[in-house]
């Protein structure tokens, strides 16, 4: 006989009810699909939810706070972990000038965020307290942690990108570092030409 | 007081932090004994999410002790042991008020895409996290819960996000008896799916993924029946070969972002960030499922585009359903299936790190060293 969706209703090979629940517990006590904590998905209930409030009382200090401008209003509660500054905080300000629609906003915000961290390196070396790569890495869990017996001999097919991650954290380094050092020869140069 | 703080892709360090203050009176300090690390914190240390600031605090998994709390706080007082959900929420807007707490539109002033998260980056609110040693928890009388004598320290915590999301996500399957449930991914939120499908009636479990620690995990913990993909020149041949050819009738994908197994999906999505993400999983899964059947996600993704194959979705008929979890709203039932004896979340936590040594936990968690599967911090020893 040809096999299932061939066919109308060919029996699936699976155990009964009765051998599934002796071999896992709690199998099927969930068993109704309209007895489940998120059916229907809405559930209009603005009793249930311990808010005494219709709409919040609003937070204190949000004049310039940044928000998407697909909001109509900013809103009455918002995280204020890192505010905007610095040349990042110009990049980042202008992507929420575009909605969150456009790919702008988000490239924009991603270009933030490498300025962020290259910015913040740069200021911790002229703080006299640099970041460290070893530690802030974790690398050193490598040693403590098996790093090559948990990677090779496993079948794991991530083996094949990892190289790419030291890379990543420290090509743009090698590669300004590269940049600032070929600037400075051609401007020795010009001087002694 | 002492804090995880990002320092740009794959660099994390602890530093002294001022301590949160009451910013609005519904707000509470909750000072953190457990905190978790979570793969979608992954996305964030990978440099993946935008609009994520040196200087944040991550963590979006704890618990704690309620050292503070705002005037207009009613449930909650100093010195409660509560778990908060990941979800930052208000309990009122138009979302809250249909039961879509991770959909608030009142706590998220950056996007309108996404509610607030604690620690999840300026795009989710700009909320700090809790992998610190004090946190700052909006809406105190409608996210956090006292924590039962009954129950576990470390249950509570992986039921903040981990378990929740994996319970959510086999509901969101629409799983009947019988189903053939395939889930990929078995890392904390897999294999959650796995067992909770059988909850729900599952006839057959799969769980897919590369690492053979977590397949064990999955074969011993959520009865499941393993693939390593790594083993096949192409698992969604093999997984409809295993359904008679048919296609699973429930596929989850609790992999999100980062899933591995097309080096160019993988590279231009999580190395290059060009993509929200590599949606390999999600491809695989939209390949796996029967016609007509359902695919489940709650693997995270970034806000970008992601190069999904949408066009098979369609012509097989599918019906997609995702979602950030309303954390809140699979409590109760949770909490009765652990007192039950039906669900053991800390059987998947394999190690337990002093804040202080946080940035080797998300090295070994993010290179999968140690057979690390649920790294939990330890922020203040109780």
């Amino acid at each position: 006989m040809p096999s299932t969706p061939y066919v109308a209703n060919k029996p699936k090979d699976i155990p009964t009810a009765e051998a599934l629940r002796a071999r896992i517990p709690g199998w099927g006590v969930d068993l109704d699909p309209k007895d489940r904590p998120s059916y229907p998905q809405e559930v209009f209930d603005p009793a249930g939810t311990g808010a005494h409030w219709d709409y919040p009382e609003e937070q204190q200090g949000g004049e310039n706070r940044e928000r998407s401008i697909e909001h109509g209003q900013l809103t009455p509660v918002f995280g204020t972990s890192v505010p905007l500054k610095g040349v990042s905080g110009s990049i980042r300000r202008y992507a929420y000038r575009y909605s969150e629609a456009r790919a702008a906003h988000w490239l924009l915000l991603l270009a933030g965020d490498r300025v962020d961290a290259w910015g913040s390196h740069l200021v911790s070396i002229a703080k006299l307290r640099p970041d460290n790569p070893i530690t802030e890495t974790g690398v050193l869990s490598e040693g403590r942690r098996h790093g090559i017996a948990s990677r090779f001999g496993k079948r794991r097919v991530d083996v094949n990108h990892q190289w790419l991650d030291p890379i990543v954290v420290g090509g743009p380094w090698v590669a300004a570092t590269a940049g600032a050092v070929l600037v400075a020869r051609a401007i020795r140069r010009r001087g002694r030409g | 007081m002492k804090a995880m703080v990002y320092r740009g892709p794959y660099k994390i360090r602890v530093e002294e932090k001022p301590m949160p203050r009451i910013e609005h009176p519904n707000d509470a300090i909750i000072r953190v004994t457990t905190a978790a690390i979570c793969g979608s914190d992954l996305h964030l240390y990978h440099g993946l999410m935008p609009d994520t600031r040196v200087g944040t605090t991550f963590g979006h998994e704890f618990i704690g002790v309620v050292e503070e709390v705002g005037p207009s706080v009613q449930n909650l007082k100093r010195g409660d042991r509560v778990m908060v959900p990941f979800n930052v929420y208000c309990g009122s807007c138009y979302f809250c008020a249909r039961g879509l707490y991770s959909n608030c539109h009142n706590v998220n002033p950056n996007a309108t895409a996404v509610g607030g998260i604690y620690g999840y980056s300026h795009t989710t609110g700009g909320y700090d996290g809790g992998q610190a040693e004090f946190v700052r928890v909006p809406f105190a009388d409608v996210g956090p819960t006292i924590i039962p004598d009954w129950m576990d320290s470390e249950d509570a915590v992986l039921l903040t996000d981990a378990l929740a999301t994996g319970y959510f996500g086999a509901q969101l399957g629409g799983i009947v008896e019988g189903d053939t449930v395939v889930v990929f991914g078995a890392g904390p939120v897999g294999l959650y799916a796995a067992k909770s499908a059988w909850l729900m009636g599952a006839g057959r479990v799969l769980v897919i993924d590369h690492l053979e620690y977590r397949l064990e995990k999955a074969r011993t913990f959520a009865h499941a029946e393993t693939f390593n993909f790594g083993e096949y020149d192409d698992i969604v041949v093999e997984m409809k070969r295993t359904t008679d050819f048919l296609g699973a009738d429930v596929v989850i994908d609790a992999v999100g972002a980062e899933a591995d197994g097309n080096f160019l999906q993988h590279v231009t999505g999580t190395k290059l960030k060009l993509q929200g993400g590599s949606p390999i999983a999600l491809n695989w899964a939209i390949d796996a499922v029967r016609k007509g059947g359902t695919v489940s996600v709650v693997g995270a993704y970034g806000p970008i585009f992601s190069a999904v194959k949408f066009g098979d979705a369609l012509n097989k008929g599918l019906t997609l359903r995702m979602n950030q979890t309303p954390v809140k709203r699979q409590w109760p039932r949770l909490f009765d299936h652990i007192r039950n004896g039906y669900l053991k979340p800390n059987d998947i936590v394999t190690h337990r790190i002093p804040l202080e040594d946080i940035a080797e936990g998300y090295h070994m968690f993010s290179a999968k060293l140690d057979n690390c599967i649920k790294p939990l911090i330890i922020a203040n020893p109780s």
